[in-house]
């Protein structure tokens, strides 16, 4: 019950909050809608039994991706609205819509297929003794740490190199020329600089 | 002995890789070595082959590895070295290496030096695998390889037009008849199941004398086209006009007799066949006696001595094609080193007159080239048949075997040819060392005499055009432990038949000299048709220009005119202005727009969406039909 | 009881509603938070069928697809910061140099 009552839960909130960051006029709203959809999401992860992924979750989007997006915003006009002209709102719903639907049935078809088993299943251990002996699934984070550091290593340390070269281009982007101020500038100055 | 048999198998064949390499260089000496002692190597190998053959007299049979296997289906690599193949191996290798020493002094100064020994030991290793193959298909191979060798050696020159004609032209001469063999092959599988010869030739006394008769006749259209046999003969003509070497080696002493070997490989099958067999005879002495008169006026050198060996191939056709084997065998051996050496000789004659090959005007040419003068003589008399040279052991039995089967009308056809082969040859010989003027001198010409290593190169098929026949022994005793053996019933007239044939081929050659003592003798006769019809080689080429090429070549352009320009054209046309008619239209999509672009990648998601779930859904209603079908009101 | 197929539907439906912010929003920015969602819609259904099969590597591949979706971020946003820089504006209809 209380399952049911949580996911219907996270459920709700969660695609409120994603249609707002998509349909909101202003910038800050839908970052901030946002936000709270990332944290929503990990519910959904700790409802699944996957307590590490949840965890990360909320560390790396909500702390860290959705921090960045805040520090950038710092440097647009986020007031100054963006022109939306859209022609054919229809056809964008329509087009959503029915890939959400085909999407949906061929998440669906593994449960019609047989015989899937799991290469790297969950380890398990046993909980008390004699009948009231249950068997529970070891800890997340442990289980998660074993796979992740034997049969993915190679990509995980490929991901590390990865996190570090986007960051090393981060900086760089958006680093050059900090101490001057574009938007303060006429635009005569800007094409003298060689922007 | 499987070491030394792939020795001189593929010897040539790096020999020729290595000068590929090379190809496009312009000349490096050592390519021209190096072939030669490829060849050489592979001569040396084929010797210790014969050698063994002859101790121990069992074949070596190797299979390298398997080729086709499918089904019943098995064609290996197999190689065997008999009798028959050792003798063809040496004969080959002894005239390619002395051709390729040869050609490293008649090709000095042309452009393609490395790329024409790329070709010619490309041949020698063709012609190897030919000889060598164990079975039909792989003598297919050697046989479609030397085709090959022959079209590109012919238009070697091939800025020439003429040379790239007569390439052409024996290629699709030699296909026509290949056809021919090839259905004689498929038949031969047909019926028993397999192609190695030994299957084969165990399995041919139990095959149906009609279907028999068929693989005869079609394999020996197969080696009519190889041969030049009548009415396939042209391309060999023309084949002239490939660089002499070429000439010496393949159109006059392997190649062409690639024909004879196969009746002989496959006497097995021709014996159950007489009937075939005198057929192939007939057309052989036939041949023998067309192919001869038109040497008679040829003011060509090289074309005068390709009308010779056409005429000695059939020669070697009434032999294999009466059964007489060895006879066969034998005239090919010796024919291969007299016929290489005339070949050779022309090719020095040729050099020192400049690339001119019209034997008026040469005359005188003894005093400066006495060495080539002597060869080409020696390589005369030998062809003429005179004792105690080799063409005479060969010829004469050739002749013998036409009189003990009682086929007069064959033993005068042949006699007759004989005369007229000692005729031609000294009217060359003549026309070309001796008479009264030295003609060259009108037209400007300084021959000179060829490099000496060249004459020495030359010097040991003059001495096997000398001795080979007196070989003659140990040769029949030899072979005939793979071929049949032939009963001559000429005992008692068989001093009268040598004297006759002798007394004819020293009339002939008498009647050259006394002839042509002074050079050329009066034009009238030059006037008169039978002249006409010879030198136009009896009209032959303009026939087959009127039968089959012109219309051919109108057939084509018809086609060309209304199928290929009307239908293929204007499909592949319909096609390109489609694409570019749906690029002129669409191009507006590709308007630089990221969100449009989006739009379209979903659009793009979709199909593909659809492309997975539809398959998916088709196969769930099919299932659902099949499972309720009794819903449906089907029992 | 909640099911796979439930999870897999809301996935699907938050993969639709990023859909549809890419295809519908002109703010580059919003086009980012567009494909935010629509990795983690993937994210939840990965994690949803690693939970069904008792099997690790939906969680895995949900790892790394945090890690790309975090470089993502540093280098989008470094180059849409160079782009407002330079334009003073976040309008994707101007970013139509690729016309052909």
């Amino acid at each position: 019950m209380f399952e049911v009552i949580s996911f219907y839960f996270f459920a709700i909130v969660t695609l409120g909050a994603f249609w707002i960051t998509v349909m909101s006029k202003s910038a800050l709203y839908s970052m901030t809608a946002l936000a709270m959809g990332m944290i929503m999401i990990s519910g959904f992860f700790f409802l699944l039994n996957a307590d590490f992924l949840g965890v990360v979750q909320i560390i790396v989007y909500t702390g860290a991706v959705m921090a960045i997006y805040a520090f950038g915003m710092m440097f647009f006009d986020t007031i100054k609205e963006v022109k939306e002209k859209n022609p054919s709102n229809i056809l964008i719903f329509v087009l959503g819509g029915l890939s959400a639907l085909l999407v949906v049935i061929i998440f669906a078809a593994p449960m019609y297929s047989e015989h899937i088993n799991a290469l790297y299943p969950m380890v398990t251990q046993t909980l008390g003794e004699g009948d009231q002996a249950i068997e529970q699934v070891v800890l997340n984070s442990e289980s998660v740490g074993v796979v992740l550091f034997t049969k993915y290593l190679i990509p995980f340390e490929v991901a590390a190199v990865m996190l570090l070269v986007a960051m090393i281009a981060g900086i760089v982007l958006a680093g050059k020329k900090m101490d001057e101020s574009l938007t303060l500038m006429s635009d005569a100055e800007i094409e003298e600089r060689g922007f | 002995m499987e070491k030394y048999l792939y020795i001189a198998l593929f010897a040539p064949l790096v020999g020729s890789l290595f000068a590929a390499i090379f190809g496009a260089q312009p000349k490096i000496k050592f390519v021209g070595l190096a072939a030669s002692g490829f060849l050489f190597v592979s001569f040396v190998s084929a010797l210790v082959l014969l050698f063994e053959v002859m101790a121990t007299g069992q074949a070596i049979h190797v299979e390298m590895m398997p080729w086709i296997a499918a089904g019943d289906l098995y064609i290996p690599f197999g190689f065997v070295v008999d009798q028959v193949s050792a003798i063809m191996m040496v004969v080959v290798t002894t005239v390619s290496t002395i051709v390729h020493i040869y050609a490293i002094g008649y090709m000095d100064h042309d452009k393609g030096f490395n790329r024409f020994f790329s070709w010619l030991s490309a041949f020698v290793f063709s012609m190897m695998i030919l000889v060598m193959s164990d079975n039909f298909a792989g003598l297919f191979i050697g046989w479609e390889g030397v085709g090959l060798c022959s079209w590109g050696l012919i238009g070697f020159w091939y800025h020439k037009e003429s040379a790239t004609w007569a390439a052409n032209e024996a290629f699709i001469m030699n296909r026509i008849a290949d056809l021919g063999m090839l259905l004689g092959i498929f038949l031969i599988y047909w019926n028993v199941g397999s192609i190695q010869y030994d299957a084969v030739f165990a399995a041919a006394p139990t095959i149906a004398n009609d279907t028999l008769v068929w693989i005869g006749i079609l394999l020996f259209i197969g080696a009519m086209g190889k041969s030049a046999q009548f009415p396939l003969h042209p391309w060999l003509a023309d084949a002239m006009e490939g660089p002499t070497p070429v000439s010496a080696l393949i159109h006059a002493a392997t190649m062409v007799t690639a024909g004879v070997y196969l009746v002989i490989r496959a006497n097995p099958i021709y014996v159950e066949i007489p009937d075939v067999g005198y057929l192939i005879a007939s057309l052989g002495a036939f041949v023998a006696l067309f192919a001869a008169s038109m040497a008679l006026v040829n003011r060509d050198m090289k074309r005068i001595i390709a009308y010779s060996t056409l005429s000695q191939l059939g020669y070697m056709f009434v032999a294999a094609g009466l059964g007489a084997y060895w006879v066969a065998l034998f005239h090919l051996m010796t024919h291969a080193f007299f016929k290489a050496l005339l070949f050779l000789g022309a090719g020095n004659v040729m050099h020192a007159m400049h690339d001119e090959l019209d034997p008026y005007k040469m005359g005188r040419l003894y005093p400066i080239m006495k060495g080539t003068a002597i060869l080409m003589i020696i390589a005369s008399v030998a062809l003429a048949g005179i004792y105690p040279l080799a063409g005479f052991f060969s010829k004469d039995k050739i002749l013998e075997v036409a009189f003990s089967g009682e086929h007069y009308i064959l033993w005068g056809t042949l006699w007759i040819t004989a005369g007229l082969t000692a005729f031609y040859s000294f009217r060359l010989i003549m026309l070309a060392f001796f008479g009264d003027t030295a003609r060259y001198k009108e037209h400007g010409i300084h021959p000179h005499e060829a490099p000496k290593f060249m004459l020495v190169a030359m010097s040991p098929l003059a001495l096997l055009a000398i001795v080979a026949g007196f070989f003659e022994h140990g040769f029949v005793h030899f072979v005939n432990a793979v071929l049949p053996e032939f009963e001559f019933h000429t005992h008692h007239v068989e001093m009268i038949l040598i004297a006759v044939t002798s007394l004819m081929a020293l009339g002939g050659i008498a009647v050259a000299i006394l002839l042509y003592r002074r050079g050329r003798i009066s034009t009238k006769w030059e006037s008169t048709w039978v002249y006409k019809m010879l030198i136009n080689q009896y009209y032959i080429p303009k026939i087959y220009d009127l039968i089959f090429v012109k219309p051919y070549g109108a057939f084509s352009h018809m086609m060309w005119k209304n199928i290929d320009m009307k239908v293929v054209d204007a499909t592949v046309d319909f096609i390109a202005k489609t694409v570019y008619s749906t690029g002129e239209k669409t191009h507006t999509m590709q308007s630089g727009n990221l969100s449009v672009n989006l739009r379209w990648m979903v659009v793009g998601v979709m199909v593909l969406l659809l492309a997975a779930f539809v398959p998916t859904l088709w196969e769930f209603a099919s299932n659902f039909y099949t499972q309720n079908l009794h819903y449906f009101g089907a029992n | 009881m909640i099911t796979v197929s439930h999870y897999l539907v809301v996935a699907a439906l938050m993969f639709a509603i990023g859909l549809i912010g890419v295809m519908r929003r002109k703010n580059l920015l919003m086009l980012f938070f567009a494909t935010e969602i629509l990795l983690n819609a993937v994210n939840v259904a990965l994690a949803a069928l690693s939970n069904h099969f008792g099997d690790l590597t939906g969680q895995m591949f949900a790892f790394f697809i945090i890690a790309i979706a975090a470089s993502e971020v540093a280098v989008g946003l470094g180059l849409l910061i160079v782009w407002y820089k330079r334009t003073g504006r976040l309008d994707l209809d101007e970013l139509t140099t690729m016309k052909g």
